[in-house]
């Protein structure tokens, strides 16, 4: 069988294939140095969780332990193939440095305790503060990466057992934005579109996505198109030379926080060129008539002036995105972390409305996220949304969660919108929330704004609760830390970004004493003696498959329906669509066929919001704008970011994903072969910006902005000039210094990163803060270990290209 | 004709809303969200006060089209706030006062501007009729955005 060294050709061997056609299979595996296939002794079911695409796999195991991972050759996400971070990153399970044993903070030190010590201090801090103050003292902070069953768990302890409004996922990092923008559209959230639609596209439209680096799986997909007869043309809104940039038709490398006026520019260009479909915007669509006129005031010349692009260029990208016959549209943080995100995002969805090009073959929207399981956070309501795309200021709804909880609908916190990461970050800053519980997320590495996050999250008077399997920059600030069990180590559903749900099955044991995150909320909900109105226990479930049949019903009749769905029936299978009820019982491919949406003002999550100020619109105020549910064209004014480079701070820094990492490292960082790929940060600069202040590649350098400085070196690569890049993956837990920069320089991005966020989804801006730049020191000879695979390829030559060699050989296998 | 009257009134009233968005901006650059949409707010009034200075000319004033201060104006309203409050120190029961304060200056000038459309349509004086319907949205989204956030801050500060 041909091996391959993927970390050298993260997308591995083409198997081109046209439009229309099946997309062959390629079955990608990796095993542990020594174990052949033939020696494994179970192949588990699952799929990977370390990005969002959600491609089928099957766990090796051997002596009890993970030795490796197998595409599923069936899965309709991945026909077989993995990435790099799946095929390497299993490692990080069988790490040495796991947590073993829950951690109590004694005389300012953690150490090791028993499971019943340390919940009871959680518990119990719980309940003094309920009865000092109340649930406004409570917050939760959980993730992306656990399972469906926690989420919702999550969801109904918080919200329906302790009564506090402040629940949220990192997801408001991540995929916020998709979420806002699917409201403020469709009425609801829920992904239009199907990954099968690169299949049939014959234009495909990514804004702000260098999917090359954070789907690559997905990616691949299109590089097959690409590489096979009829290939689709590629549109491309990066500032960066990413891969998906070098692949396109049209590159538009726009300033830094001028989303909105590049998209008012196409559209200007769509409807002035007649490239509508009328029909579909009478019968389906309501608000085109302000889009028309807000666009008026973007012709290409101007809206090239503000975005600094060619104007040709921008007129050329606009003929192939309104000439288009399936047109898929594809966005992620480059829209979603910067400026004006959910106006930005929403553009690219009246797109798709003015075109009439959504719910059939090739003709859809993917609003991305970023981790594996963000889609369940949203939509169990562990980002504080209402379980099940509930309405929150819509008290028939409330009162219908309220039945299935069996609690009083005064104790659902409706009263206002749930409290966002960043405002519940702000009200522990204030003091008026006490405890705060974070499930495995990194906010201490991940948030903007590092040096106020740490002082937050130190604080005497915050009870800080980490749960997670590695002794993260943050579990390093708790006071007590619960180990946790991960993928692999038990069992669960979730949901990728094509909203296709797959089953995670247990394959091996925690190690010592971990525990899966779902019996530890289960744990606390005892401890804290929830009960329902009736005074039965709060949560009726013991297992997983007991928590999904219970979201099954909660999810019953509402978009995300999966009451079609078991355990069983996704045992064995590639992977189901929701919604799937009796009627749709194969699931569902594509939403919004033949114009029919989830926005009639009895049935939508969201009456939508204004998209400069984040004020919500009323319910009657949406009933009037959107009587008969059709989708809502937003039009957007385009504002200039508060922050403006030039001066003392000369260049605008944007930061970002690698290929070969994910979040802060913790599990990517103890799989050998993705940390020798991208060992330590670095810093792009172009070559005219590097010239001009005499940088040499690998030349140390410090980037500083109003809020800090970071140290990093050097990679001169293909990208916009007046820009610089950090990748945000490093933090400090492999370092001396253990939990921040200490004494020395800091290398995590977000010190520098600004603390402002999207009004409407409220999702931080890591994509426009102004910095400037200054050498430490000149190390010829020595370049930047960036990979020279992906957006940080280099402009000289004499880099070493980055390789995985002998300990990287993956196997693929084509029938 | 009394269309200067609700001119000049409207003038003073954009230019105080601007001067408490910006007041507001600066006691709460720590309340990130507060801090940036409401300078962002503010160019809007500016924008109204230049459009007022402009429209004046035809009926005789002589407005100043730059946004002006009214440091007095201000100064009661801060102890408006802090009557209100009984002085507590809390970040957010302030932060709610000059919201509660906020909606009230931009409802003054909602009332306004609904007076100069009321008196413009009834002089048929078409050009400030189109000065009313393009700015007095924004005076609406103003309150609005004023209204959502005192609705949202309301229970965390009161009710902890």
């Amino acid at each position: 069988m041909p091996h391959v060294d993927r970390i050298a050709e993260p997308w591995g061997t083409r198997t081109p294939y046209g439009p229309g056609e099946p997309w062959p299979v390629r079955v990608d595996s990796f095993l542990e140095a020594g174990v052949r296939a033939q020696d494994v002794e179970r192949w588990v079911q699952s799929a990977t969780i370390l990005h969002s695409n959600g491609d089928g796999l099957d766990i090796a195991v051997k002596d009890g332990r993970v030795v490796g991972v197998r595409g599923r050759a069936e899965d309709r996400v991945n026909h077989g193939r993995l990435g790099p971070k799946d095929l390497y990153g299993w490692q990080a399970v069988n790490a040495p440095d796991r947590l073993t044993r829950p951690l109590v903070r004694q005389n300012g030190r953690l150490v090791e305790t028993d499971w019943d010590t340390a919940m009871e201090r959680v518990a119990g801090r719980v309940r003094q503060l309920l009865d000092e103050q109340g649930p406004s003292a409570v917050g939760f902070y959980t993730t992306g990466q656990l399972f469906l069953e926690e989420y919702y768990t999550l969801a109904v302890i918080a919200h329906g057992g302790i009564g506090t409004n402040h629940l949220d996922g990192n997801t408001r990092l991540c995929t916020a934005t998709a979420a806002a923008a699917l409201k403020e559209s469709f009425g609801c959230d829920g992904q239009p579109g199907s990954y099968t639609d690169v299949d049939h596209a014959d234009v495909i439209a990514l804004y702000g996505h260098n999917m090359a680096e954070t789907q690559t799986v997905l990616w691949t997909r299109i590089l097959d198109r690409l590489a096979g007869p009829n290939p689709p043309a590629l549109v491309c809104v990066d500032p960066r030379e990413t891969p998906v940039a070098r692949a396109a038709t049209v590159h538009l490398a726009n300033r830094p926080g001028t989303n909105v006026a590049l998209m008012n520019g196409l559209l200007h260009e769509i409807i002035a060129n007649g490239w509508i479909d009328e029909r579909y915007l009478r019968d389906h669509v309501v608000g085109f008539q302000e889009l028309r006129k807000r666009v008026h005031d973007f012709p290409v010349e101007e809206a090239a002036r503000i975005c600094d692009v060619p104007p040709d260029a921008l007129r050329e990208a606009a003929r192939l995105i309104g000439t288009a016959q399936r047109l898929l549209s594809t966005v992620l943080q480059g829209f979603y972390q910067a400026h004006q995100a959910t106006a930005a995002a929403v553009q690219v969805n009246n797109i798709h409305l003015v075109r009439g090009m959504l719910g059939r073959p090739g003709c859809g929207v993917l609003q991305m996220n970023g981790q594996p399981t963000a889609q369940n956070t949203r939509e169990c309501g562990a980002d504080g949304d209402l379980p099940g795309f509930r309405n929150w200021s819509n008290d028939t709804h409330v009162r219908d969660l309220a039945r299935i909880w069996n609690v009083d609908p005064i104790d659902i916190p409706h009263y206002a919108p749930p409290t966002h990461a960043m405002q519940m970050f702000r009200y522990a800053e204030e003091g008026s929330i006490r405890f705060l519980y974070v499930t495995g997320t990194n906010p201490a590495v991940s948030l903007p704004e590092l040096e106020r996050i740490r002082s937050i999250l130190a604080q005497e008077r915050l009870f800080l609760v980490v749960q997670d399997i590695f002794l993260s920059e943050t579990a390093q600030l708790a006071d007590v830390v619960l180990p946790a069990a991960t993928w692999a180590e038990k069992t669960g559903t979730f949901t990728n970004a094509d909203r296709t749900v797959h089953l995670s099955d247990k394959a091996v044991e925690p190690p010592g004493e971990g525990r899966p995150d779902l019996d530890i909320f289960l744990d606390l909900a005892h401890r804290l003696d929830l009960r329902d109105k009736d005074g039965a226990p709060l949560v009726k479930w013991s297992d997983p498959e007991g928590a999904f049949e219970a979201w099954k019903e909660c999810s019953r009749g509402r978009p995300c329906d999966y009451s079609g769905l078991s355990y069983a029936r996704l045992r064995g299978s590639g992977g189901i669509q929701w919604p799937c009820d009796a009627d749709r019982s194969g699931g569902t491919e594509r939403l919004y066929a033949e114009g029919r949406f989830w926005s009639a003002p009895d049935y939508c999550e969201d009456y939508g919001h204004d998209l400069l100020t984040g004020a919500p619109v009323s319910d009657t105020e949406y009933r009037a704008l959107n009587p008969d549910g059709k989708a809502i064209i937003k039009a957007a004014e385009y504002v200039p970011p508060h922050e403006q480079a030039g001066g003392e701070f000369p260049f605008w820094l944007t930061t970002g994903r690698t290929l070969y990492h994910f979040h802060t490292r913790t599990k990517t960082a103890r799989a050998p072969q993705l940390q020798r790929a991208a060992p330590e940060p670095w810093v792009e600069m172009s070559p005219a910006d590097a010239s001009r202040d005499g940088f040499a590649e690998g030349d140390l350098l410090e980037i500083a902005t109003p809020r800090g400085a970071v140290r990093a070196r050097l990679r001169i690569t293909e990208m916009r000039d007046g820009l610089v890049f950090l990748p945000f993956h490093y933090g400090y837990w492999d370092l001396p210094g253990g939990c921040g920069p200490g004494a020395g320089s800091g290398r995590a991005a977000n010190e520098l990163t600004i603390t402002e966020w999207d009004p409407v989804s409220k999702q931080p801006l890591f994509k426009t803060a102004v910095a400037r730049v200054s050498l430490v020191e000149v190390c010829p000879g020595t370049p930047s270990l960036a990979p020279t695979t992906t957006a940080s390829r280099p402009v000289s030559s004499e880099v070493p290209a980055t390789a995985g060699g002998a300990e990287a050989q993956a196997e693929e296998s084509l029938p | 004709m009394n269309l200067d009257l609700v001119i000049r009134e409207l003038h003073r009233s954009e230019n105080e809303l601007a001067h408490v968005l910006l007041r507001m901006s600066e006691r709460h650059k720590s309340d990130h969200e507060t801090y940036h949409v409401a300078r962002d707010l503010a160019s809007w009034c500016h924008d109204h006060v230049r459009a007022l200075a402009e429209a004046g000319k035809e009926y005789g004033l002589d407005l100043d089209p730059s946004p002006a201060g009214d440091p007095s104006m201000v100064e009661r309203l801060r102890e408006k706030a802090a009557e209100w409050l009984g002085r507590r120190p809390e970040p957010g029961l302030l932060l709610l006062a000059d919201f509660r304060h906020l909606y009230l200056a931009a409802s003054g000038v909602s009332l306004d501007w609904e007076l100069l459309a009321q008196a413009a349509q009834g002089a048929k004086e078409r050009d400030l009729i189109e000065l009313a319907r393009r700015c007095h949205p924004q005076t609406l989204r103003q309150l609005r955005w004023a209204n959502a956030r005192l609705k949202e801050s309301a229970p965390q500060a009161l009710a902890s």
